[in-house]
């Protein structure tokens, strides 16, 4: 069975890719521990593109993240956003975090506008104010902006992490598992929230995630990233399904069902791939039978 | 009556300041001996407390749960619990963990049987490499395998489980439902599952019990699940009516959810 297409798009590789990573690896650990997490990892990505990766825990998913904002840096290879390397973090990439990342110490608003007053220097006082209170209104915080984060469900926390990555006016949105940590039904609401702020003004958005409905939901282009160690790029998935999607009527979509399908058959094939290249014994089934423990409490039988 | 196991007007009440709550009310269910029947609705509507009361964890308020003909009275080996939390002992190896029950099971062999059963059911789960690790030394995955050997490994007349894959991102959960598929295709147990993952549902279960939202829950409607076994993922998800029946849970769910809100 053939899958996708190719997760590098040939016209992308000629310098044109918004965001592009080429042959990216990166290890940890020293002497005989070091281990390789990424291995030659590609990637071409157009502006306005939602991208998602979907990828089993363990694999490497954060560490491409962060990678990409410039947190770490690559053992070889190169990642470049517009042509330019990407040698740091920077407010052109936003990232929102699994774990929120919130200051403990600040409301809602403190904490987005502690984002907007470092990368809008420039701009009045009463410019950078309302520019934040945008953004905590547009996540639905407008309420809540006084709140701080012990105050809120995580649900809400999640909001503001999302308000502040988009406060940024960032060129590129990277989203961590934004959703990961919440329970289904927050999930959802929050899931058809991010499509509607990305329909919006349509950044680019590179998120990571385990969940394939989730991807489906959210992305352009689903690309999985094989279980490491030594996790590279799967084949790429595109997903042309009219937006806005929702949840139960995407399920009566024949286009839905055949990615869905495709995509989990990919995910269950390179999963008992990477099982099988680490084989565990199995053992000979004993033959003894448990004690009966109890007499017969009150047998109906008469 | 011919169900190995027997629901029969099951209720659990909660005595309240305001009066009497009954949280699931009347539920009657019959498993088949070999039948894995898996229990859906939305958080909080009383689900895990019918499978708690079928432990014995849970009193009973009213009615009987009857297993393989003799009526429940408390909890006890022959029912095996894999709860949504692995509920492993910190400061015990894997093996020591499983081997905690083994020990109560199994007290007329000796002790080298002991740790072939143990070993056994460890391996079965694939972690026959990592038997002496603690659980902190293990993924959230791995720990949920060490819950999944230490229920099998007493043999148990029925397994009862309980959102066992809730806590575990969505691609080792697809992992682990594997895993059990394939351990308890070796006999077959008969099994009642809790979840609220509706694919969960129809890759595992025979047959899948919608709960209606409490209070006063019962069963509402229930679905026979008609892929054939052994079963493998990429077959149930071509099958010709997957998608529909998909779409059934997923629909009933919705409904109950504008139920309770409009309440």
């Amino acid at each position: 069975m053939a899958f996708g297409t190719l997760a590098t798009a040939p016209s992308a590789l000629s310098g044109e890719a918004f965001l592009e990573l080429r042959g990216v690896g990166k290890s940890f650990g020293v002497g005989a521990a070091r281990t390789e997490v990424l291995s030659d990892i590609d990637l071409a990505l157009a502006e306005g593109e939602f991208l998602a990766i979907v990828g089993f825990s363990g694999s490497g998913k954060s560490t491409l993240i962060n990678l990409i904002a410039g947190l770490l840096m690559p053992d070889v290879g190169e990642l470049r956003l517009q042509g330019r390397p990407i040698t740091g973090p920077g407010p052109d990439r936003g990232v929102v975090f699994q774990s929120y990342a919130l200051l403990p110490w600040l409301t809602v608003l403190g904490n987005v506008q502690l984002a907007v007053d470092a990368v809008f220097r420039s701009e009045s006082k009463q410019d950078r104010v309302h520019r934040a209170r945008h953004y905590v209104e547009l996540v639905g915080l407008g309420a809540a902006h006084w709140k701080y984060p012990r105050e809120l469900s995580g649900g809400m926390r999640q909001r503001v992490s999302v308000a502040r990555g988009l406060a940024m006016d960032p060129k590129l949105l990277l989203l961590d598992e934004p959703l990961s940590a919440l329970d289904a039904l927050t999930r959802g609401s929050l899931q058809s929230e991010i499509e509607r702020i990305w329909a919006a003004d349509r950044k680019t958005v590179v998120m990571i995630t385990n969940d394939v409905d989730e991807a489906l939901l959210l992305a352009d282009r689903i690309i999985p990233l094989r279980p490491g160690p030594r996790a590279s790029l799967g084949p790429s998935f595109a997903v042309p399904l009219a937006r806005p999607r929702d949840r139960k009527a995407v399920n009566d979509d024949p286009e839905y069902k055949r990615i869905r399908n495709e995509i989990t058959h990919y995910l269950t094939v390179v999963s008992r791939q990477a099982a099988a290249a680490n084989p565990t014994r199995r053992l000979k089934k004993p033959v003894a039978k448990p004690a009966s423990l109890r007499p017969p409490s009150m047998s109906l039988v008469p | 009556m011919s169900g190995y196991l027997e629901m029969f007007k099951l209720s659990k009440i909660y005595e309240t300041p305001s009066g009497p709550l009954p949280v699931v009310e009347s539920f009657d269910l019959e498993v088949a001996k070999g039948e894995f029947v898996a229990l859906i609705g939305h958080s909080g509507c009383g689900k895990s407390t019918v499978l708690q009361m079928v432990a014995g964890l849970s009193d009973i308020s009213e009615g009987h749960v009857v297993l393989d003909a003799r009526e429940i009275d408390g909890p006890g080996p022959d029912r095996g619990v894999v709860f949504q939390a692995p509920c492993l002992l910190p400061w015990m190896t894997a093996r020591e963990n499983v081997m905690l029950g083994v020990r109560r099971v199994y007290p007329h062999v000796d002790e080298k049987t002991r740790r072939e059963i143990v070993e056994y059911h460890l391996s079965l789960v694939g972690l026959a490499n990592a038997m002496d690790k603690r659980p902190a030394a293990l993924s959230g995955g791995m720990r949920q395998r060490v819950g999944l050997a230490r229920a099998f490994a007493l043999s148990p007349k029925m397994l009862l489980l309980d959102e066992p894959f809730g806590m575990l991102d969505s691609l080792t959960r697809m992992e682990l439902q594997e895993v059990l598929l394939d351990i308890w295709s070796e006999d077959q147990m008969t099994a009642l599952m809790v979840t609220h993952d509706v694919d969960e549902a129809l890759f595992l279960a025979d047959r899948v019990v919608m709960m209606t939202s409490g209070p006063r829950a019962r069963v509402g409607r229930i679905l026979e699940v008609p892929f054939g076994r052994p079963r493998e993922r990429s077959e149930v998800l071509e099958h010709p009516d997957y998608y529909a029946l998909r779409g059934e849970l997923i629909a009933f769910l919705e409904s109950q959810q504008r139920e309770t809100r409009a309440a």
